[in-house]
């Protein structure tokens, strides 16, 4: 696949603070690429900047071999993290809009079917439940039928079921061959939709790849987790590699069987016991020490 | 021109279902002129008020309930005969009066004159239409509503458009600055010209005021003066990003211009430094060229100098305001 877009050494300096210290991407044509990290991690500075929107203070940023310019604007979708719509329009007056700012858009019916827009059409911007606000924000991010998307956090404040909704409507775009750039602090959102993921923090990429590649590069291990009010003895006196999470006993073991042999041998209550993987989520705590959602 | 088209439509349909501020554009002003036309229906009508020119001792210059106003120039003040400023002119030089021969105030005063005994003096007359205060104000109160939708219109909205982030939206698509900017000036140059005609017509369907020049001359100051305002409100949202600071800097500029541009009362006899400040604004000219088209028949060429003004305002706005724009 060739490099739709490619960043160099780049660098975003604020008075007080470096947002982003010096990172190099190159990210293949069609792909989901996933940008994660906390708040703070420079993810969204670093979004803004491939969206040309911030300038970099050092670095390159090239779209198709090329400086970002007009044929980038005219090729790429952007729904922000924040973005505001004018108010008192309505939702097909706004898409409207954005399709008369594009040479060459995607046709009205189509977009309005891509993104399940038909039941409010009508309505007024300011009426718009929190999924159908994102909906429609992501119908304005591909009224140009981009060769790009960028989503910033796009399921952040979303329920369960609107966030599954809108996963659907992103495979959808990865159908359509679309190189889509995801920023997210949903560590499962990252692996049900990424090829491949960047792990930030503190301006700086730790981790790059594919996200089953990635987790079977820093983990060969599963992990056995017991509530901690079942615990009986103190977690020292396991014996194991144990900490204590979140109301959980997390033990890393290569050896299932052995390890809950152990603890049945401590008369320890399994009826709550997990087994599982480790995810995403893991990896960043096992990277960074922090939890993703700060 | 796609591109512009879209953002003006958007533009338009937003302001026009913004009910709240399209009912504030339309009755505020209207609301000011009957407001003006009511407290002034009864301009102290029992004061009779004669021009004096020269020096004089005639005994009329005793008569009780008459102000007597020294004037210096005859061709002035004549034609404040003709519009009932004054109800009788008296020349001492040249033996002289003049009266207005439809003004049942200067036939009274006439009346009065004669009966005072004095020297004999002789007779004119001149006619024509009394001139209100609501007509002399009225060009002032739509160039003053006009100021206050073009700097608010454009100052508060771009202002609010930069802070929400509709405007970092709009940066990442293609629309350039220049046709964001042109749709935002002729969507609020639109509107202010609409409200103006249709704020005229339901004033003058009220209050029938003085119009002795052309309409489309005086749509053509409305034009310019808007243009130059929307402009000047530009310049204030280039790059703030703050309502509070927008709204300090707007009133900066709207209190000395409602005050020093003629809008409520004539600068005529003011210190030379205030008016020289007076006509670096803009709605200086948009008043006294609406003001002379309206009042005195006034042609192009002798509003010729505050056209001028009013473009050379307008495209030193407008580069200074295109050039420090930013999208965020």
């Amino acid at each position: 696949m060739p490099t739709i877009i490619e960043i160099q050494t780049l660098v975003k300096e604020y008075p007080k603070l470096t947002a982003v210290k010096g990172i190099d991407l190159a990210i293949e044509s069609g792909i989901c690429f996933g940008l994660l990290g906390p708040n703070g991690a420079g993810k969204t500075t670093t979004m803004e900047m491939m969206e040309g929107i911030t300038p970099p203070s050092s670095g390159k940023i090239l779209y198709k071999g090329q400086p970002l310019g007009k044929q980038f604007k005219e090729e790429c979708g952007i729904q922000f993290q924040h973005t505001a719509l004018q108010e008192f329009l309505t939702v097909k007056e706004t898409l409207n809009f954005f399709h008369g700012l594009y040479p060459n858009p995607i046709d009205m019916d189509e977009i309005i079917q891509t993104c399940a827009l038909e039941a409010f059409i009508n309505n007024d911007n300011r009426q718009l439940s929190g999924g159908q606000r994102q909906r429609l924000l992501l119908g304005i991010a591909l009224i140009n039928n981009p060769n790009i998307v960028f989503l910033d956090e796009p399921t952040t404040g979303l329920d369960p079921q609107a966030r599954h909704n809108f996963w659907d409507l992103i495979r959808s775009i990865q159908a359509r061959k679309t190189t889509i750039i995801l920023s997210t602090h949903y560590m499962e959102e990252a692996a049900e939709l990424c090829d491949e993921i960047v792990i930030m923090d503190h301006g700086q990429i730790i981790a790059q790849g594919p996200p089953k590649t990635l987790l079977h590069e820093y983990f060969d291990t599963r992990l056995v987790k017991i509530p901690q009010s079942d615990l009986s003895v103190p977690i020292e006196e396991l014996g194991l590699e144990a900490i204590c999470y979140q109301g959980w006993v997390e033990i890393t073991t290569n050896n299932v069987s052995e390890t809950l042999g152990q603890l049945l041998q401590l008369n320890i209550n399994l009826n709550n016991l997990h087994i599982r993987q480790h995810n995403l989520e893991d990896l960043f705590l096992h990277l960074t020490g922090k939890e993703l959602r700060l | 021109m796609k591109r512009f088209l879209a953002m003006l439509h958007a533009r338009n349909l937003e302001f026009i279902r913004d009910r709240a501020a399209l009912g504030w554009n339309l009755i505020f002003p209207v609301l000011l002129v009957i407001g003006f036309a009511m407290i002034f229906s009864n301009e102290n009508r029992e004061l009779y008020k004669v021009g004096v020119l020269g020096e004089g001792n005639h005994p009329f210059l005793e008569s009780r309930y008459v102000q007597f106003i020294p004037l210096d120039d005859k061709a002035k003040a004549i034609i404040k005969v003709e519009r009932h400023q004054i109800d009788l002119l008296l020349s001492h030089p040249e033996k002289y009066y003049w009266i207005n021969s439809t003004s049942p105030n200067g036939y009274v005063v006439e009346k009065m004159l004669i009966a005072s005994g004095g020297e004999q003096l002789s007779k004119g007359t001149v006619s024509g239409k009394e001139l209100r205060y609501i007509d002399w104000v009225i060009p002032g109160i739509l160039g003053m509503n006009m100021m206050f939708s073009a700097l608010f219109g454009i100052g508060f909205v771009l202002v609010r458009y930069r802070k929400n982030g509709v405007l970092k939206r709009l940066k990442g698509t293609p629309l350039t600055i220049t046709e964001f900017i042109l749709a935002q000036i002729f969507s609020r140059l639109a509107l202010i010209v609409t409200v103006s005609v249709l704020v005229y017509i339901s004033c003058d369907i009220v209050l029938d005021f003085a119009m002795h020049g052309s309409y489309l001359l005086l749509l053509l100051v409305w034009i310019l003066g808007a243009f130059s305002l929307i402009a000047m409100g530009l310049l204030v949202a280039a790059r703030l990003h703050s309502d509070e600071v927008a709204g300090g800097i707007v009133n900066v500029l709207s209190w000395p211009m409602m005050l020093l541009s003629g809008v409520w009362f004539s600068l005529e006899g003011a210190p030379d430094w205030i008016k020289f400040s007076a006509d670096l604004l803009p709605l200086t000219h948009v008043v006294e060229a609406a003001r002379s088209i309206m009042l005195d028949g006034a042609g192009i060429t002798e509003i010729g100098n505050h056209l001028l003004f009013l473009v050379i305002m307008t495209l030193v706005f407008l580069v200074i305001g295109v050039k420090t724009f930013r999208w965020e």
